[in-house]
């Protein structure tokens, strides 16, 4: 007793060491966005202060980047999130002839290293004469997102009640009421939370994006870009208020999922 | 009786996403074929050859590169299952009721963009940093130590970098091992040892199984642990492809290389699926 009393603590002391490890570099990020620095390095700490945040949006370049992030990452949401859902509700609820071949491309897409996809979709533009830019940016996100929505949405339809549905009809509702205002609100919890996971993809991409980026920056590349030169504090900031906002969409959900089970 | 609107309805849901695959994914795999076998440079053009020169130039000039980086990712892998698989272990059946908060705690990383948490692995562990500054200064560590640009850090950093990916899918599995499992064997008199090897390691391998398949392809395949944490022994087969395409605009010797790197993976998926003896790998990795 006294001996497995001891290894389930050890077990515990472990698990919280690595969540303790993955968690360092946050902390740290955190912390330099709070350093009163002097240097072009933010480097070593030399006093707390709330100067950084005041100036945030001091560096042009930065925060137009931030802002392209996060259009892309909506963008990608929006898109992704619909044309993922279809694919994911069709899987999950018809049987029709090319279904395996779908799911093939798309545990393609989903295995496929991203360099490789980038690469290939920088081979396209650049077969087309394409130039790099905004809209290929969203095209290679919308692409890699629409796999992991499809296999979420798909995963939440095979779940449900056909029943609903044919009662649905039964009372005489359109094909289109009976989608409205059945179908809809039941694969919901699944549509959310796939486009929640392409827009967290999106603004967190930075492989593909550099290949298809041709001269316009998002938030993870203007990053790499001054890696060598020295990383400003507001980019600190950025990556904690990016950091706070997934912890509260994150708090929301359990308080949401808390209430439905009460 | 099915009417013909109702044997189109899964078509017509599909066209818009499949149709985005296919000339976004598909068609730009067989671009980037088609132009692994062409020759030419950036500015006279480039001409169809179909000769494979690219790619025997690019295996033999980046042989060690190729090498490394399946070194690096099938190293940061294993690392990932042995330190992940216990947290895993613990969270599935000691974790209680707060399960999803440790699982929660776990995914923490995701939340941090994978640029900036790999720049601040390089912020830790640079030479004279926070961590080994100190160190060095009571003498505890010698001058010259350092791990940035070693293969340690490389491989730290891809082991960190894609650690939750490895934990997530060892939990599904075993959280789903139905306890009463585990009693069964110990009414049998299987010994703990006996119970952990006979029951619940066989029972965990498909979400380990899952967990390589989502972590060893972006290691093998990472160029930005190598640029930030390694040096220049420490290259892998993604630097080359980044600097290929984007810097040198090689296209047909890059084309060639990420071709060959996509093949190494594949065999690498099918000859672990054969070892495994998995049948259904889809079925488990599209899960």
């Amino acid at each position: 007793m006294n001996r497995g009393l001891l290894r389930g603590r050890g077990l515990q002391i472990y698990t919280w060491l690595v969540i303790a490890w993955l968690v360092v570099p946050i902390a740290v990020m955190i912390l330099f966005g709070f350093n009163d620095t002097k240097g072009r390095f933010n480097t070593t700490f030399q006093g707390f202060t709330l100067k950084w945040y005041g100036r945030l949006f001091e560096i042009d370049a930065l925060t137009q980047a931030l802002v392209n992030s996060l259009l892309i990452a909506l963008l990608t949401m929006v898109i992704a999130g619909a044309l993922g859902s279809l694919i994911g509700l069709a899987l999950g609820r018809y049987r029709f002839r090319g279904a395996a071949l779908l799911t093939l491309v798309m545990f393609a897409a989903i295995s496929c290293a991203e360099i490789v996809m980038g690469a290939s979709l920088h081979s396209l533009f650049i077969t087309l004469g394409m130039p790099e830019g905004f809209p290929t940016i969203l095209i290679a996100h919308v692409m890699f997102s629409i796999s992991f929505v499809a296999v979420t949405v798909r995963a939440r339809v095979m779940t449900l009640d056909t029943s609903l549905e044919e009662a649905a009809r039964d009372l005489g509702a359109s094909t289109w009421a009976t989608f409205r205002l059945v179908t809809l609100p039941m694969i919901f919890p699944g549509v959310l939370a796939g486009s929640m996971l392409a827009f967290a993809l999106s603004i967190d991409d930075f492989v593909i994006t550099n290949f298809t980026a041709g001269g316009t920056t998002t938030f993870p590349l203007w990053i790499w870009g001054v890696t060598r030169v020295g990383i400003p504090p507001q980019v600190n900031i950025m990556g904690t208020l990016i950091f706070a906002g997934g912890l509260l969409i994150a708090a929301a959900n359990i308080i949401s999922a808390r209430r439905r089970r009460a | 009786m099915r009417t013909l609107r109702a044997r189109l309805t899964p078509y017509a849901l599909i066209f818009p996403g499949g149709l985005w695959l296919a000339i976004f994914f598909v068609v730009p795999t067989l671009v980037m074929l088609s132009l692994s076998l062409q020759s030419g440079n950036v500015v006279d053009g480039f001409a169809f050859t179909f000769n494979w020169h690219s790619y025997v130039d690019g295996v033999t000039t980046y042989h060690d590169q190729i090498v490394r980086s399946l070194l690096y990712g099938l190293t940061a892998t294993v690392v990932q299952i042995v330190i992940g698989f216990p947290v895993a272990y613990w969270i599935a059946f000691k974790g209680g009721a707060r399960k999803s908060v440790y699982l929660f705690l776990v995914l923490l990383p995701f939340l941090v963009s994978f640029v900036l948490r790999t720049i601040s692995w390089q912020f830790l562990l640079s030479d004279n940093g926070i961590l080994f500054g100190p160190l060095k200064d009571i003498g505890l560590l010698p001058q010259d130590f350092r791990v940035l640009a070693t293969p340690y850090a490389v491989i730290g950093g891809l082991s960190y970098n894609f650690l939750p990916f490895m934990i997530l899918p060892m939990y599904v599995a075993l959280e789903r091992i139905d306890p009463r499992l585990l009693e069964a064997a110990q009414d049998l008199y299987a010994s703990r040892a006996q119970t952990f090897l006979r029951v619940v390691l066989p029972l965990s391998l498909p979400g380990v199984f899952a967990g390589v398949l989502m972590t060893f392809v972006p290691a093998t395949s990472d160029y930005v642990n190598s640029s930030v944490l390694g040096g220049t022994n420490t290259t892998m087969i993604g630097n080359v492809i980044q600097n290929q395409f984007l810097v040198n605009q090689d296209y047909p010797v890059a084309s060639a290389l990420s071709f060959t790197l996509m093949a190494l993976l594949l065999i690498g998926i099918f000859v672990y699926a054969r070892a495994l003896g998995t049948e259904d790998v889809l079925e488990v990795a599209a899960r």
